[in-house]
């Protein structure tokens, strides 16, 4: 392991050492935090029991749906928006400041729009993740080398043959790193909904333990949607490091 | 500037028409019109109980921003000068960067209790992230005869940030603080809309509850004008640091 690997281990792990030890001493109420110990104990209960599972398939498939449609939309934008430099340039001040409108404002619009259920929750996410997604196609697309496309026009490749040569390679880096935070913004869209908006969803399931004090629930499943968010971020973040380790960058 | 002034209308022009269609396909009841929720803007603006309001969510981002943006810069610059310190956080600063926060704020209400210093805090964790992670990399990415200068001429911690790194990795940190700026409001009004009795958030949430479109776009409209020119200025000084060499 690096040095810098196992001071981080040693930091973390003196942390939650810190924590459990606050706790059982009384530092720190029972009524603020319950001791690490317990937090896992209560999410091994948690992953035992079947009473989570349903909010937590139904977070996920959400999940997966808005981070589906973001990624197809966002790249389909993306790639209209570079061919047509006059829109773009007149759009890019609004893709700048995207992330600045509280999106949740809509949901009552999507209620209208879509009706009661999934819906107006996977519309809400979608809109928070297919910016990045655009943001990131535009600036892969508007970096691929002059010369590359000179190489295409002296190859006279067909417009189908230099998407798949040539744009598509080049621009993959940065289409990851869309497709990176396109899933994160997916994932904070979908449960910042369930948390404020929605009667499902682990969200949801957490605000209400929080309502009724139900610490142990609470906790057991910030562990669980916490650790499990970070194990998805982990892979794709080895998939993105191993491609661009093959490009040689 | 011109040309970029009518984009700028015709787009404009585009989402009102966007939303007036809209309006027309799903009624009062789901979406205000846009001259309905300017008549109310002026209304609001005029009244002293939604000025209330707003005092409440500004001040609240306003502690929000100053501990982001301080936080962050303080933090990002040690990360950048130190590369073991910077090593060992960074893994941890982007996973933290890519997790839904919504999930902590119970948290920050068990500790903080209800009301501003929850929100300050909320809002600061959303903000904070970004800030340290584009300053970290901005020091890093500093000509090393920079940072050798400032060891060979024994200048301290303070000295060092304030003379030599902060100046130079400037714009750099402009662009982390735009984007700082963005998260730290929808932390602080995410904050609001899930717990507290005033503010713009609660306003929002309160208009949900009683399905009063005409609010929910008076608050969203203002939010997104205020959030706007904020972020217009923030980009006009980036690309003003950026160009600054050339």
């Amino acid at each position: 392991m690096s040095r810098a690997g196992a001071w981080r281990l040693g930091i973390l792990g003196g942390a939650v050492a810190l924590l459990e030890l606050l706790c059982r001493l009384g530092a720190i109420k029972k009524i603020t935090m319950i001791p690490p110990s317990e937090m896992a104990l209560a999410l091994g209960r948690l992953m035992a029991g079947p009473a989570m599972w349903p909010h937590a398939a139904k977070t996920f498939g959400n999940v997966a749906w808005a981070f589906l449609i973001a990624v197809l939309a966002g790249a389909t934008i993306g790639v209209v928006l570079h061919a047509l430099p006059g829109l773009r340039r007149a759009l890019d001040p609004w893709l700048a400041t995207w992330y600045a409108v509280p999106v949740f404002v809509f949901y009552p619009l999507f209620i209208v729009l879509f009706g009661m259920g999934d819906a107006p929750i996977i519309a809400i996410a979608f809109l928070f993740s297919v910016a990045a997604m655009t943001i990131a196609t535009l600036d892969g697309l508007g970096r691929i080398p002059r010369v590359l496309r000179k190489t295409a026009r002296v190859h006279r490749l067909t417009p189908i043959e230099r998407a798949l040569r040539i744009d598509l390679p080049s621009a993959f880096p940065y289409l990851l790193t869309g497709v990176k935070l396109a899933l994160a913004y997916a994932f904070i869209g979908v449960i910042a909904s369930e948390f404020i908006l929605s009667g499902f969803g682990l969200g949801h399931e957490i605000s209400f333990a929080y309502n009724n004090f139900d610490n142990r629930t609470m906790y057991g499943l910030m562990l669980f949607l916490l650790t499990a968010v970070v194990l998805i971020n982990l892979v794709v973040q080895r998939i993105e490091r191993r491609e661009l380790r093959r490009r040689g960058r | 500037m011109k040309r970029r002034a009518l984009d700028m209308l015709l787009v404009s022009v585009a989402l009102v028409v966007l939303w007036q269609a809209l309006h027309w396909r799903v009624g009062e009841e789901g979406l205000a019109s846009p001259a309905a929720t300017l008549r109310q803007i002026g209304e609001e603006l005029e009244s002293p109980r939604f000025w209330r309001h707003v005092a409440e969510t500004a001040i609240a981002f306003g502690w929000a921003l100053l501990y982001s943006a301080g936080g962050g810069l303080v933090l990002g610059l040690w990360f950048g000068f130190r590369r073991l310190a910077g090593e060992v956080a960074e893994p941890v600063l982007t996973a933290f960067a890519s997790l839904p926060k919504v999930t902590l704020y119970p948290i920050m209400l068990l500790v903080f209790g209800l009301g501003l210093p929850a929100k300050v805090a909320f809002g600061a964790i959303h903000g904070i992230v970004p800030v340290v992670l584009f300053s970290m990399a901005a020091v890093r990415n500093l000509a090393p005869v920079l940072t050798r200068t400032a060891r060979v001429l024994r200048l301290d911690a303070r000295t060092t940030a304030l003379t030599v790194l902060l100046p130079a990795a400037l714009p750099e940190i402009v662009s982390g603080l735009r984007i700082g700026f963005s998260l730290t409001l929808l932390g602080v009004l995410i904050g609001e809309m899930f717990a507290a009795k005033r503010g713009l958030g609660f306003l929002i949430m309160n208009a949900i509850g009683l399905n009063d479109s005409g609010t929910i776009m008076t608050v969203a409209t203002l939010l997104f004008a205020f959030a706007a020119l904020a972020n217009a200025a923030l980009l006009a000084l980036d690309r003003h640091l950026h160009h600054r060499g050339d």
